[in-house]
């Protein structure tokens, strides 16, 4: 626990000399407080032996002044704590931040688990108040308790040892009774709680169909006995909850009424003068302010440990995808991308979100990815972009494997649009500027122009600087994800990945987008992922994934013979197949289920088909095995492409793919 | 009223207390012992110990109270819903009113576990207080009576401004607040794009904007805090400080003294704190807005007397120049719809998403009422029918059908609750279910639903047309049955169809063609207006 929170307190890094200048301020306020009203009782006491009134002139200076103090250095107390905890909270958020970033989204539960992430922000909101409301109190109370059993002793060292103990009792005891108190009811209710929220959300849900088949009695009788049990639990530990408060009170009465047992008989044995009795009692009545903040203060600090100890767990992952100890150059311009027998599963997961895929999206290439949603289409995307590293198998960019590539460049080579791609809570120009920080006015009205939004951006009274709420939430759905693309457009990328972009939108204006986009980057490959029919007319080539397999390729290209589905058998383990080199020296083989071969081949260049490359050079005489791929395959031809890459040149691979 | 007693005691207590400390103090001053005072200090210890019970017993009791009427205010939006407007939820709202049904509680607990005693205290304490230092001292009362009002004027006054302030600020601190969540979430997007690294400056820049902006509203906010505290500790040193002087001059004695000066702070503290608890209690007040204006809004089904329905096995259901819109939002979803389903015929519905499809299905299921026009069987208005009773005749398979936590065998059940198990058994084979339920490790034992095991759309879609089957209604409405299914499973629910519609009215409701192809009329759907209808051709 301690471990926790020294580790929290080092991320937010906070100064000494500030957070010490908090607690003084914090301890000043609380003494004042309690001075005033003890040189208060001094003043009456002995303002009661009748004394020329000269000579009570510091007591009541001493009585304003205290007065006038205690509130204003708990103005300042409450200034200062509070600019400390938003200087800590900023602190904390960078370098969560920065340990963040390397493990999104993949190692972060991927990007279905919006929450976590929601989650940790929540935990790193809620260590804002771990010095005000959690390091703070503990620490004034400390030094104003000792202030005032130090008074004390000075006056009668009897009355110090029961005003310690009370303080004691009131700092510590009624703390941890309270927190324990809290944690069982806690525990008890958090049950029945999720029992009656999961029977809500169900009825709320169902409701329609409850009503349609008549059956509103039976669902409320349910509904009604999870609540009757979280209501049972709620009124049972409400007996629990005033408790603290009220042994505080207690804790107090007991103290004061000691202090004065003490005081009184000190006075009649004339150990004690009689104007220090009123004085003592006051204080010890008012030093119990000095640890009332605490049974607060220990449930704040140990919520702040269980926000720590869940932040610290998902800093301390390490990231599954790394940068190479010597990376390659980066890709080239117009790189050939592929997936080799691809397995690939999310950290956590007993199921792979792909298994043995094989894909290739050819330079310039428009394919779309089709399936239902769960079926590794985004997986493919996650993939291509390294936020995830495939289990078995490879990702290919320019025949090199992905994991060879420093991540940054790597990236370069692709930009992101459609659903999964954030639109922030910021101007349509900061939105822009994501993809490309420099770009000029110019620039992004081009972009603006290319998925023609540039009419409806001038129209706004703000232009540019038009705020688009929460992902996007203040523009229509169209316009959100036109804006993700012309995002995307900004940079040079040559692989446009283009993630359902047709979410949410009708089917007029779903065809409309995606045939301008793909309109707009003739020149770019195009991987379209989407799970609806528009635009799948307009690409080259539909690749259909089922439950994280390839069923089915269709290829749309005005190729004769070619243009019909496919569709594969279901997949078996099949043993790999081979064939020998007999060529000149060559790059990729080309291996084929054979009803393909049987069905198009003729009509179809090998490049069409791209089902699974054999990557590394061959040599003649080379034995050629394609592996572990669930339909029977037949190498069925082997290309003879360009000469492998010489150092300094810049071959591109154009011209292999070239149509 | 019980707070009231209650309050009422606690001021009895308070006055009590301060009676009995400065009784002690006085006493010893005078030369009492010990033993003289045992017996006030055994009081004065009761007197904390009644203190301390009354603030348990006030939290206690406000707890209670807020399980109760949350539980109150839940059960009555359940009725609701089932009762009066079952579809007027999509599914992300409901998941967030349930969770706000539930966890509300805690920001009830505040509202009345503390602010609802806290203006009892303030109402009763301060006075109780007053009257009694009155009675002891008139000048200590003028004293207090003078700078009391100070602190509510204040509070007011300053809370104003704090608004003002908090309002015009609104915007740029919303931002600022949610810019780190906002950019976490965008983290992948980011990264795609190689902007990850840089952001942590733009965080540290816009938190440290944050913090700027934000003590800026906290200086003004805390201002209040400071003056009524200003007004609180003047207020204890004005009183001690004119007590002190007639204390030299004889015009009073120390027991009176002492009372008064420990009465001081307790004057001003129930008011200071009713600030706090206000502020505390806000999140519960919303709640219950929130669940009290859902409970306000007007049914969006009502049924006018109970007239048995004719079956629509024999006679025409029809859709007369309908018109609806959604109370809340802008636009008409329907605008003029006449359409009839005559009895045995198959109907298909077909145009875009947001065409108005989905809303004709929930008029004929009267799970919503139209806004003008009425839907009648055999010339009768259903408004004037007995709604359970109607919905006896219709059987209604919605997009997406929810699976509700129970066995296979609840699910299907749901269609006809008196069913027996070979029934069943029979509508899961019609509906082309039965060969998956067999394969599922417990059969139709297997439990399904949220926490159960976990069904693809197209099992769900099945396992919804077994429950249709068993139903055995005479109307039957679809809608969207093949939608989110792949090939194979479509092509399962659409055999199971052709088995449906013998023998009854079936309506279905399509954006794709292929469902509507063997059905005996096509009426077409666009913007909520019927664009096209025509017979099938040669059947």
């Amino acid at each position: 626990m301690t471990k926790t929170l020294r580790r929290v307190l080092r991320l937010a890094g906070v100064p000494r000399r500030s957070a010490a200048l908090s607690v003084v301020l914090g301890a000043l306020a609380v003494g004042f407080g309690i001075a005033l009203m003890t040189t208060a009782g001094y003043l009456i006491s002995r303002a009661a032996e009748r004394p020329p009134i000269l000579s009570l002139t510091v007591a009541i200076v001493a009585v304003r002044f205290f007065g006038l103090a205690r509130p204003v250095t708990r103005y300042l107390d409450r200034l200062v704590s509070h600019d400390l905890a938003l200087r800590a909270l900023g602190r904390l958020r960078v370098r969560v931040y920065e340990r963040l970033e390397p493990l999104a989204p993949a190692d972060l539960g991927g990007y279905r688990h919006g929450e976590l992430l929601a989650r940790t922000v929540g935990d790193v909101d809620a260590l804002q108040g771990l010095y005000v409301r959690g390091f703070g109190p503990p620490l004034v109370a400390l030094l104003v308790g000792s202030a005032c059993v130090g008074v004390m002793a000075y006056a009668l060292p009897l009355a110090a040892v029961v005003l310690a103990a009370g303080l004691l009792v009131g700092g510590l005891v009624v703390p941890a009774v309270t927190l324990v108190v809290n944690q069982r009811t806690g525990r008890r209710q958090a049950p029945a709680r999720a029992e009656l929220t999961a029977e809500l959300v169900e009825l709320l849900r169902g409701a329609p169909e409850l009503a349609a088949f008549g059956h509103q009695g039976e669902a409320l009788a349910r509904v009604t006995a999870a609540d009757r049990e979280l209501v049972r639990l709620g009124r049972r530990d409400a007996l629990a909850a005033g408790v603290g408060d009220g042994l505080m009170v207690l804790v107090a009465g007991a103290t004061t009424a000691g202090v004065l047992a003490v005081a009184v008989a000190a006075h009649d044995a004339g150990n004690l003068d009689r104007v220090p009795v009123a004085t003592l009692a006051l204080l010890a009545l008012s030093s119990i302010d000095a640890v009332a903040p605490l049974p607060a203060a220990a449930r704040e600090l140990w919520e702040n440990v269980t926000s720590g100890r869940r932040i610290l767990e998902l800093i301390d992952r390490e990231p599954s995808v790394n940068d190479p100890r010597d990376p390659i150059a980066p890709p080239p311009g117009r790189p050939a991308v592929a997936l080799e027998g691809v397995t690939a599963r999310y950290s956590g997961d007993d199921e792979p979100a792909l298994r043995g895929v094989d894909f290739v999206l050819p330079p310039g290439r428009h394919v779309a990815l089709v399936g239902a949603s769960g079926a590794g289409k985004t997986t493919v995307t996650g993939l291509l972009l390294r936020f995830l590293d495939p289990e078995e198998g490879r990702v290919t960019i320019d025949g090199h494997d992905a994991r060879d590539y420093r991540q940054e460049d790597l990236r370069e080579t692709f930009a992101l649009a459609g659903q999964d791609a954030h639109v922030f809570d910021a101007t349509i120009r900061a939105n822009l500027l994501v993809a490309r920080p420099d770009a000029s006015d110019a620039d992004l009205r081009h972009a603006l122009a290319r998925v023609r939004l540039d009419a409806w951006v001038d129209s706004l009274p703000d232009g540019l600087e038009t705020l688009v709420g929460e992902d996007g939430c203040r523009l229509s759905g169209g316009q959100r994800q036109r804006l993700t693309v012309a995002r995307a457009l900004l940079t040079d990328a040559p692989v446009l990945l283009l993630d359902e972009p047709t979410a949410h939108l009708d089917t007029a204006t779903a065809e409309a987008f995606v045939h301008d986009v793909l309109a707009a980057s003739e020149e770019r490959s195009v991987l379209l992922v989407t799970h609806r029919p528009e635009g799948l007319d307009v690409v080259d080539e539909v690749v259909r994934l089922e439950e994280g397999r390839v069923v089915e390729r269709t290829l749309r290209r005005e190729l004769p013979g070619v243009d019909e589905s496919v569709t594969l058998p279901p997949a078996r383990p099949r043993p790999p197949a081979r064939t020998t080199v007999t060529g000149r020296e060559m790059r990729h083989a080309v291996a084929v289920p054979p009803w393909i071969a049987v069905r198009v081949f003729n009509d179809v260049t090998a490049d069409d088909l791209g089902v699974a490359l054999v990557p590394s050079p061959v040599e003649l005489g080379d034995e050629i095995a394609v592996e572990a791929h669930p339909w029977p395959l037949e190498i069925v031809d082997v290309i003879s492409a360009r000469p492998a890459r010489r150092e300094g040149s810049n071959g591109h691979p154009d011209e292999e793919w070239s149509r | 009223m019980v707070d009231v007693a209650l309050g009422v005691l606690a001021a009895v207590v308070v006055l009590l207390q301060a009676t009995l400390l400065a009784r002690i103090v006085a006493r010893s001053f005078g030369g009492a012992s010990l033993e003289d005072v045992s017996i006030d200090l055994v009081l004065l210890v009761l007197a904390f110990a009644a203190r301390g019970l009354l603030a348990w017993g006030f939290e206690s009791a406000g707890r209670r109270a807020s399980a109760t009427t949350l539980s109150q205010l839940r059960l009555s939006l359940v009725e609701r819903r089932l009762r009066d407007e079952p579809s007027a939820l999509d599914g992300a709202e409901s998941a967030e009113l349930a969770t706000i049904a539930v966890q509300g509680v805690d920001g009830l607990d505040a509202y009345f576990g503390r602010y609802l005693p806290q203006v009892v205290l303030a109402c009763v304490v301060p006075v109780a207080v007053l009257v009694w230092v009155g009675t002891i001292d008139r000048v200590s009362a003028l004293v207090m009576l003078l700078t009391l009002p100070l602190v509510p004027v204040f509070m007011w006054l300053i809370g104003r401004y704090t608004e003002e302030q908090t309002r015009r600020r609104w915007e740029s601190l919303r931002l600022l607040s949610t810019h780190f969540l906002d950019v976490v979430r965008g983290l992948p997007t980011l990264r795609a794009f190689n902007r990850g690294t840089a952001q942590a400056d733009a965080i540290a820049d816009v938190s440290d904007r944050y913090r700027r902006c934000t003590m800026g509203t906290l200086r003004v906010a805390f201002l209040s805090g400071a003056v009524l505290e200003l007004a609180a500790t003047l207020g204890v040193a004005l009183v001690a400080v004119t007590v002190g002087v007639r204390l030299v001059d004889g015009g009073l004695g120390l027991q009176a003294g002492l009372t008064v000066l420990v009465l001081a702070p307790e004057l001003y503290l129930p008011l200071r704190r009713l600030g706090e608890q206000f502020h505390a209690s806000a999140n519960g007040l919303a709640v219950a807005d929130r669940l009290v204006t859902l409970l306000d809004a007007p049914p969006a089904v009502r049924t006018r007397n109970a007239a048995t329905p004719p079956s629509p096995a024999a006679t025409v259901v029809r859709l007369e120049n309908v018109t609806f819109s959604y109370p809340a939002r802008p636009g008409v979803v329907l605008d003029g719809v006449t359409l009839e389903l005559r009895p045995g015929e198959t109907v298909a519905l077909v145009g875009p998403s947001g065409a108005g499809k989905s809303t004709v299905a929930k008029l004929l299921v009267r799970l919503a009422e139209p806004t003008t026009g009425i839907v009648s069987v055999d010339n009768t208005d259903l408004a004037s029918c007995d709604t359970e009773a109607w919905r006896r005749l219709v059987a209604w398979v919605p997009q997406r059908p929810t699976i509700f936590r129970g066995t296979v065998m609840d699910n299907i059940l749901l269609g006809d609750p008196s069913a027996d198990h070979e029934a069943v058994r029979v509508a899961a084979q019609l509906a082309g279910a039965d060969s998956f339920v067999q394969a599922l490790p417990q059969g139709y034992a297997t439990t399904v639903g949220d926490g159960g095991r976990a069904l693809s759309a197209g099992e769900r879609q099945r396992l919804a047309l077994a429950r249709a089957f068993l139903r055995d209604a005479p109307l039957v409405v679809l809608d969207e049955p093949t939608a989110n299914l792949d090939p194979a499973s479509a092509e399962l629910v659409t055999y199971a169809i052709e088995h449906l519609r013998e023998g009854r009215t079936l309506l279905v409701i399509a954006h794709r063609p292929e469902p509507a192809q063997r059905a005996d009329r096509v009426i077409t759907l666009q913007a909520g207006r019927v664009v096209a209808e025509r017979e099938a051709a040669a059947a």
